[in-house]
């Protein structure tokens, strides 16, 4: 076990080389620059510019000055647009924000999702089962970025409980539309995989033989067919978690939470180049991180499975 | 004579004891689904909506009417009158054939994601399970090192390069739908690769390729179908996405993303005919799908549930 | 004013020392009754890149700028000058300018407010070290050496601007400029403090770190999310602030802040969404505004060696201003009270006199006809199509128009192909000249016509359509020296017009919803410049 996360960890470090190398070589080659004003700039000035950033130095300098950085002092370099900014304290502002809600919204889609799908495998073809089946068909279906607004026209124009955006240091009364519009698309998927699977679990020999010994339902779910049918949700995550990285940008946007969903979208579209390699290689960290989280989850439930 | 005609008539009728295939086995079973059989009619009809739509609506999907523009919320509402059967858009264009225009583009994104997929991501995981080892552990890492790409990040980037293009968008989605696919097919070549006909190919001296080609592909098929019907709604999703996102396919085409998009932007204006109804056409054709998919799935699992 | 103000000041001062719930309770001035809650909340668009006078190069920064620093003159609420840090001004020969600043004016930790602050900003914005991309504006004032220093042929101490004592500041401008003090109204002339950017770099624009001269102070900033600015008790007008408190939020999309703000959420937001207009005054006239904006919009047309060989034409030109209908762009798509724009120069600028256009006074139809008779003498026309590139930054309204003029051209035989490029690669798009058409918007550095038709002159760098006409560059070298520019410009305007130079659309509105409790908003100043300080809110009704 302990080899096989080592390896994975080591895969990790070329995987991220690549990703800046490929970033970098996007970033080189794409039209438009930073400092572009509308009103042109002096072109002392921008040979200024540019070689405060580095600009002016190859690009194989370039791309191995910025490695160095990171490997040797974990520094992400300066904001291209944000003059008195580094990248490293714009994630540190934005990345607590998204990680908030992120995890809210993992809990709630896992939580509700998985819930919602046991109960109709139980309950299977009651009217329980068909909400059930209803409600996450229309939930998966619904994008997100219609439903932000409707939230927002709702709970903040026309009841007036909640504010319509804003994180102010992530009290509670901000984080729950954002949690709302990020998680229920994956709640749906959750529910209907967890429905699929346990529905394959109870039909299933061994929990024939345990209903057939004369146990309470309720018992041969929880203690015997709970398990196994959540596997096929755990491969879910990986996936999911992508999604939500995704998703933070529609929430970033409809929410004004100051989010690094919305630091990356601003970035591409500025050519603010620190900012958005920064992000880019986070995220990427972070997909191998939690890939390999999810791997060892699936180890530890499946006993089958041996890395 | 009239005996003999009897004869032969039975006979024929008699014919299909050579036996069902297993497709045709499956087809009865997709066909019993009632729910599946649903989807699979909303999918025609929407097919259908995309191909002739255009050909019957009463304006070009890129004409603006004048009398509407300037007052779309009470001239622009839809009215078999003017002829704007679905109301117009913000600018005073048919939503009919613009809808229209937009389920063309939706749907070929979707399709044709969904091909790259399953034509790449079928051949790559079928090649690595059939070779094994360390072709295999290769081929397999780099799948892995795909994944771990904030892919959704790059295809941004991508677009924000390159300049938006319909092209783009299909490289770009084409880039990343694979892998899953890549995966799956995997899987199931491993299982398939011990099995007796698949020995009994190797042991006569027929290529690997054609091996793979020939025994190992046609058999990936079914799961294949499944997934496929699967990742055409999540294509066409990521599309609304990018069209969200304002980059997508350019003006005066449109897309369901674009068009809802445009219409959540207009919600407040009591022009709520923007939004219904592209999202109309969005939402059942995912329900069109879903309930294929899952149809397909319970037909061509031999497992039956 | 001095009695009145002092009688006030003791209240404001009575106030602050009683906290919130004993807020003064009327206007010294006005006498209006004002609400206890005097804190005032906005939306932004978009987060700006930065807060230091010599470094904002947008609207966003801009506006945070006015409120935390003081330049020699401010505005008025109709823009007409008024004595900020410095109290007089004067110039004999509108070269050699003398500003005598005024006693009392702070830094917010204290230091006096001296001529040397000033010369310290201004060889600062010039100074390429420093990387201002406002630079260009310190070279547009004329002042001496500015070009050189920013070229980095000669340092920046050799601008030419001096303190002759604290309170006296002399600038010595390359030739006569009698529109000079407009414009050290703008943000990149507003001093900074020289020991504060010494100790902390680029971070002394951090809220620890700040020091500034203006009526507020920053106190909080979250990057994209929201920014706080609280009075500054040691700006010599401090007293008469009544707003306690400004919060700016930054909200992207521009429908959820409309809807945020009939929530209540916030008292103003501009940049309202595509069309809405309209329903917003007919539901709430006293909160919707539309007050004129000297900005002009309008399309290019790539004249040079890259440029479409049909556009080359004036004739052709013409028939497609012709055949833009103008009324229906103000009318039916931005419905703001926009006004049709024949010429380049904003109808509401300074001392600016329309000229006269012909077309202007058509009707649609006869311009129609024209345009159809021009089309077909050029050689085009439905027989022999045009295929043009038209180029836009993607945007709502430019969307909406860009679609509805291709429309408008398609009589004319001219098939358009809509290309739409975000901001930052747009720019490069447009200014190395590969379109056929580009959509562009011009807005007044500072209330004169110069400011739109130094465009238009075949060296300036935002003549994207690479214009060239010498009459035109002959006649705008001329009006720098003359006394009364005014018929110099309305030339111009007329042989831009004959040669077709761009395609004029519109001239904008600044269109805003504020929270009718707010008051003396500046609905008259053409530049959108707002002083919080000014302004307060009544109690409701």
């Amino acid at each position: 076990m302990l080899t096989f996360i080592l390896k994975r960890l080591l895969i990790a470090i070329p995987v991220l080389l690549i990703l800046i190398v490929g970033t970098f070589v996007l970033m080189y080659t794409a039209p438009g620059s930073p400092f572009a004003t509308e009103r042109g700039i002096p072109p002392a000035v921008l040979a200024n510019l540019e070689a405060q950033y580095g600009l002016d130095q190859p690009f194989i300098v370039q791309i191995w000055r910025y490695i160095v950085g990171i490997v040797t002092e974990f520094d992400f370099g300066p904001s291209f647009i944000y003059r008195d900014q580094d990248v490293n304290d714009l994630i540190g502002q934005g990345f607590p924000v998204t990680l908030t809600y992120g995890v809210w919204s993992f809990i709630v889609a896992v939580l509700v999702g998985g819930t919602l799908g046991i109960l109709a495998a139980v309950r299977h073809n009651t009217w329980l089962d068909y909400l059930a089946v209803g409600i996450s068909i229309g939930a998966q279906v619904l994008p997100n970025f219609v439903l932000a607004p409707i939230l927002v026209l709702v709970f903040t124009l026309l009841l007036g409980w909640l504010p319509g955006g804003g994180w102010q240091g992530g009290q509670w009364e901000y984080v729950i539309l954002p949690v709302i519009a990020l998680s229920t698309s994956f709640m749906a998927s959750i529910a209907r995989i967890s429905r699929a699977s346990m529905l394959e679990v109870l039909t299933s020999n061994f929990i024939r033989t345990a209903r057939a010994k004369g146990l309470p339902m309720r018992r041969v779910i929880f203690r015997h067919a709970l398990k196994p049918a959540l596997l096929p949700v755990i491969s879910y995550l990986g996936p999911a978690f992508v999604g939500m990285i995704t998703g933070s940008v529609v929430i970033d946007i409809y929410f004004s939470t100051g989010g690094i969903g919305q630091f990356f979208v601003a970035s591409a579209l500025n050519r603010d180049y620190g900012v958005m390699m920064g992000i880019t290689v986070l995220l990427g960290a972070l997909t191998i991180l939690f890939n390999l989280v999810v791997d060892i989850l699936y180890a530890w439930i499946d006993p089958k499975i041996r890395y | 004579m009239l005996a003999t005609k009897a004869i032969a008539d039975d006979l024929a009728g008699a014919a299909p004891i050579k036996g069902r295939s297993l497709w045709a086995d499956a087809r009865a079973r997709f066909f019993r689904n009632k729910a599946a059989v649903a989807g699979l009619f909303v999918l025609v009809c929407v097919a259908a909506f995309a191909l002739f739509g255009p050909l019957i609506a009463t304006w070009n999907y890129e004409d603006i009417d004048w009398t509407v523009l300037g007052n779309v919320a009470e001239a622009g509402r839809p009215s078999l009158e003017n002829g704007h059967w679905f109301g117009t858009d913000a600018l005073g264009r048919d939503l009919f054939a613009r809808t229209a225009q937009g389920t063309q583009v939706s749907l070929m994104v979707g399709i044709v994601g969904a091909l790259i997929s399953v034509i790449v991501g079928t051949f790559y995981g079928a090649v690595a399970g059939y070779f094994g080892g360390r072709i295999d552990g290769v081929m397999m890492r780099v799948v892995d090192v795909l994944m771990s790409i904030p892919y959704m990040f790059v295809l941004i980037l991508l677009l924000v390069v390159f300049g938006r293009s319909m092209l783009m968008l299909f490289i770009g989605i084409g880039l990343v739908s694979w892998l899953d696919m890549a995966r799956i097919a995997r899987g199931q070549t491993l299982t398939l690769r011990n099995k007796e006909f698949v020995e009994a190919a190797v042991a006569t001296g027929v290529g690997p390729f054609t091996i793979i080609r020939r025994h190992i592909v046609p058999n990936l098929l079914g799961v294949v179908i499944v997934y496929a019907t699967l990742l055409v709604p999540s294509m066409i999703i990521y599309e609304s996405f990018i069209s969200f996102l304002g980059l997508g396919v350019q003006e005066p085409l449109t897309s369901w993303g674009a068009l809802i998009n445009d219409g959540a932007a207009e919600m407040n204006n009591g022009t709520l005919w923007m939004l219904l109804v592209p999202l109309f056409f969005f939402v059942i054709t995912l329900f069109g799908f879903f309930f294929v998919g899952d149809g397909l799935r319970d037909a061509l699992d031999p497992k039956d549930r | 004013m001095s009695r009145i103000s002092r009688l006030a000041s003791s209240t404001i001062l009575a106030a602050v020392l009683c906290g919130p719930a004993f807020a003064q309770e009327t206007h010294p001035v006005t006498g209006e009754a004002l609400a206890e809650d005097q804190t005032f909340q906005y939306r932004l668009l978009d987060q700006f890149p930065s807060i230091d006078p010599q470094l904002v190069e947008e609207t966003a920064g801009g506006h945070v700028a006015r409120q935390l620093f003081e330049g020699l003159l401010t505005q008025n609420s109709d823009g007409t000058l008024r004595p900020g840090v410095a109290e007089e001004w004067s110039s004999e020969d509108n070269q050699t300018w003398t500003f005598t600043l005024r006693e009392d004016a702070r830094w917010s930790n204290g230091d006096p407010v001296t001529a040397n602050d000033f010369v310290f900003a201004w060889r600062r914005a010039a100074d390429p070290a420093t990387a201002s991309e406002y630079a260009w504006y310190v070279e547009l004032s004329q002042i001496r050496n500015a070009p050189a220093i920013i070229a980095g042929e000669v340092g920046p101490e050799e601008l030419g601007v001096r303190a002759i004592d604290d309170r006296t500041l002399e600038v010595t401008l390359t030739q006569p400029l009698p529109y000079f003090p407009q414009m050290t109204v703008h943000y990149t002339f507003m001093p900074t403090h020289q020991p504060t950017i010494e100790a902390h770099g680029a971070n002394w624009t951090n809220p620890e770190n700040m020091v500034s001269n203006g009526a507020y102070v920053l106190d909080q900033i979250a990057v994209n999310e929201f920014f706080r600015l609280v009075p500054n008790p040691e700006y010599w007008g401090a007293d008469d602030v009544i707003i306690t408190e400004i919060t700016g939020y930054v909200i992207n999309d521009v429908n959820q802040a409309l809807t945020r703000f009939q929530a209540g959420e916030f008292d103003m937001m501009d940049d309202l969404p595509a069309g809405s207009y309209p329903r917003l005054e007919e539901e709430a006239p006293d909160v919707a505004h539309s007050v004129p904006r000297l900005c002009s919009y309008y399309y290019a047309v790539n004249q040079s060696e890259s440029g479409h060989e049909a556009l080359q034409d004036p004739r052709v030109r013409t028939a497609l201003s012709y055949a833009i209908n103008r009324d229906v762009i103000t009318e039916q798509i931005l419905q703001a009270g926009q006004a049709p724009a024949y010429n380049f120069t904003h109808w509401a600028t300074a001392d600016f006199e329309m000229p006269e256009i012909e077309y202007a006074s058509w009707t649609q139809e006869e311009r129609m006809e024209r345009a159809m008779e021009l089309i077909t003498e050029a050689g085009y026309g439905p027989d022999n199509p045009i295929e043009v590139n038209l180029i836009y930054n993607t945007s709502e309204n430019h969307r909406q128009i860009a679609t509805v003029i291709s429309q408008m051209w398609r009589p004319l035989g001219v098939t358009t192909t809509l290309n739409n490029y975000e901001w930052q690669s747009y720019l490069e798009i447009r200014g190395n000249q590969n379109f056929d058409i580009a959509r562009g918007a011009w807005c007044g550095d500072y209330n004169e016509a110069s400011t739109f038709l130094d465009l238009m002159t075949s060296n300036n760098a935002n003549n994207d359509g690479k214009f060239h006409n010498e009459d035109v560059d002959r006649l705008m070298a001329e009006s720098v020296a003359a006394a009364d520019p005014g018929p110099i410009y309305t030339q111009v305007e007329q042989i831009l017009a004959e040669e077709m130079a761009i395609l004029p659309i519109y001239h904008y509105t600044q269109n805003f919803v504020l929270d009718p409790t707010i008051r003396n908003w500046p609905m008259e100043n053409v530049e959108n410049n707002w002083y919080i300080r000014d302004i307060y809110r009544v109690a409701a009704e």
